[in-house]
């Protein structure tokens, strides 16, 4: 029993039915903690381009260092730091909280970049248009690039939600009930793990291809041209 | 007790990390030339076969398969009477290249497809069999565009490396964890590891671009 839920032994497709929404359950939670850390990611992704884009390289290069930093070491032992160095801090996070930050942190350094690229896309010519336009630099940032820029963000920023999803089982070492972890759960108690992994995989598949399908619906529905921002 | 002690164990995870790396990187590497070109292929089934590993092996996550190879396969072996149960060491190796080499499969079919139709049809003119046209005409000019593609998922794999620190294979990662529940000092070790990591991962990067240049060797003087 989990969760309130009892499952049925008896045979496999009753065990399967049975275990169902327990692991719907743990899907749930594994939804939230993509999709917190994806916010982290998108939010502290924005500060680490302005900061990389920065003409003082005191402040570039510092950013530089840091995002190479975080994209270079494994997400589990960032995990680890941040549940086990914080509290000597006095920083008390719960623990799904410290593992949607661990995601965040280990993706901005993967969203800087998407930003950074999709902004160097636009055309040289739109500058020197805008220029020529007499628009302030705050107006040509936010009325020529950024509207020509967001449809090359935005379809790459979806494959990283679809990324982060594929990460969250690792927060299952730091005690995170989600999918994978109840799956594991389930299976120590009744020596049968063959059925719930296999269905976290297959409830897996299902999410990633409907995920990724979005993605490339999104992709083409966004006018390759720009989004106007008024 | 002082940093400097826990260098050797550190070290000793390190030099398992560097064995998975290279090991499930060189595997990964065959997978994808393997998928990739399987998905290019006539034959409907061998094109079957490569479109679904790909799509199974990116569309889960990886510590999913891992679990999946350690635990449940063992389960399902004994259901038709074979002993499938794994060491650690093998479980971990085929879940890293498996999952690595389903993404290099994408780089490779996009490289290969990214060779230019001229390419082809010259083969085709001076009478090249399929199998010389791929691997004298595509595959020489499709292998330095995967390169830096190929840089990036191999410092992935290194990463994803630590993951079979979960089926107890003493990695880095793994002696770091065995370090702080001896010691208790998670602030040092888990620094250390993580800079430690990084140096590997530098030295990837660097291997991976000596690798790029001798690939790319033939045509220096184009580009």
């Amino acid at each position: 029993m989990l969760f309130g839920i009892e499952w049925d032994t008896s045979s496999t497709w009753a065990f399967a039915t049975s275990i169902l929404p327990i692991l719907l359950i743990g899907m749930w939670v594994t939804i939230q903690a993509a999709v917190v850390g994806f916010f982290i990611a998108l939010v502290l992704g924005l500060v680490w381009a302005a900061l990389k884009a920065a003409p003082l390289k005191i402040i570039s290069w510092p950013a530089i260092v840091v995002t190479e930093f975080l994209r270079d070491t494994p997400l589990l032992i960032q995990l680890f730091f941040l549940y086990y160095v914080l509290p000597e801090f006095g920083i008390v996070l719960p623990a799904f909280m410290t593992g949607a930050l661990a995601l965040g942190l280990q993706y901005s350094a993967y969203t800087s970049e998407v930003y950074r690229a999709g902004i160097e896309a636009v055309a040289r010519g739109q500058h020197e248009a805008a220029r020529a336009l007499n628009l302030s630099g705050t107006r040509t940032f936010t009325h020529i690039i950024l509207p020509q820029a967001v449809p090359r963000i935005v379809p790459a920023m979806g494959n990283y939600l679809v990324s982060i999803m594929k990460d969250v089982p690792l927060l299952s070492v730091v005690t995170v009930l989600e999918m994978l972890n109840v799956a594991r759960i389930i299976g120590d108690r009744t020596f049968n793990y063959i059925v719930p992994l296999s269905m976290v995989g297959g409830i897996y598949l299902i999410m990633t291809l409907i995920a990724s399908g979005a993605v490339r619906l999104l992709d083409d529905k966004l006018p390759k041209r720009g989004i106007p921002l008024k | 007790m002082d940093w400097t002690q826990y260098l050797n164990p550190l070290m000793q995870g390190a030099w398992v990390t560097i064995e998975l790396t290279i090991y499930s990187t060189i595997f990964g590497a065959i997978l994808s030339f393997a998928a990739g070109i399987g998905k290019l292929a006539h034959n409907p089934l061998i094109k079957a076969i490569a479109v679904g590993y790909i799509e199974i092996f990116r569309g889960t996550s990886l510590l999913v398969q891992l679990f999946w190879l350690y635990f449940a396969l063992p389960v399902a072996g004994q259901a038709i009477g074979l002993d499938l149960r794994l060491p650690p060491v093998v479980a971990g190796v085929l879940a890293l290249s498996l999952n690595i080499g389903a993404y290099g499969a994408e780089v490779v079919r996009g490289a290969i497809q990214s060779v230019s139709k001229d390419q082809y049809e010259a083969a085709k003119a001076l009478n090249f069999t399929p199998r010389k046209t791929l691997w004298r005409v595509a595959l020489p000019q499709a292998i330095p565009e995967m390169m830096p593609s190929f840089g990036n998922l191999a410092i992935q794999n290194l990463k994803d490396t630590a993951l079979v620190s979960l089926i107890s294979l003493s990695d880095l990662a793994f002696r770091a964890e065995q370090l702080r529940n001896f010691t208790q000092d998670s602030t040092t070790i888990y620094t250390m590891t993580l800079f430690m990591y990084f140096g590997l991962a530098l030295v990837l990067t660097a291997m991976m671009k000596v690798l790029e240049r001798f690939v790319g060797r033939w045509r220096a003087g184009a580009r």
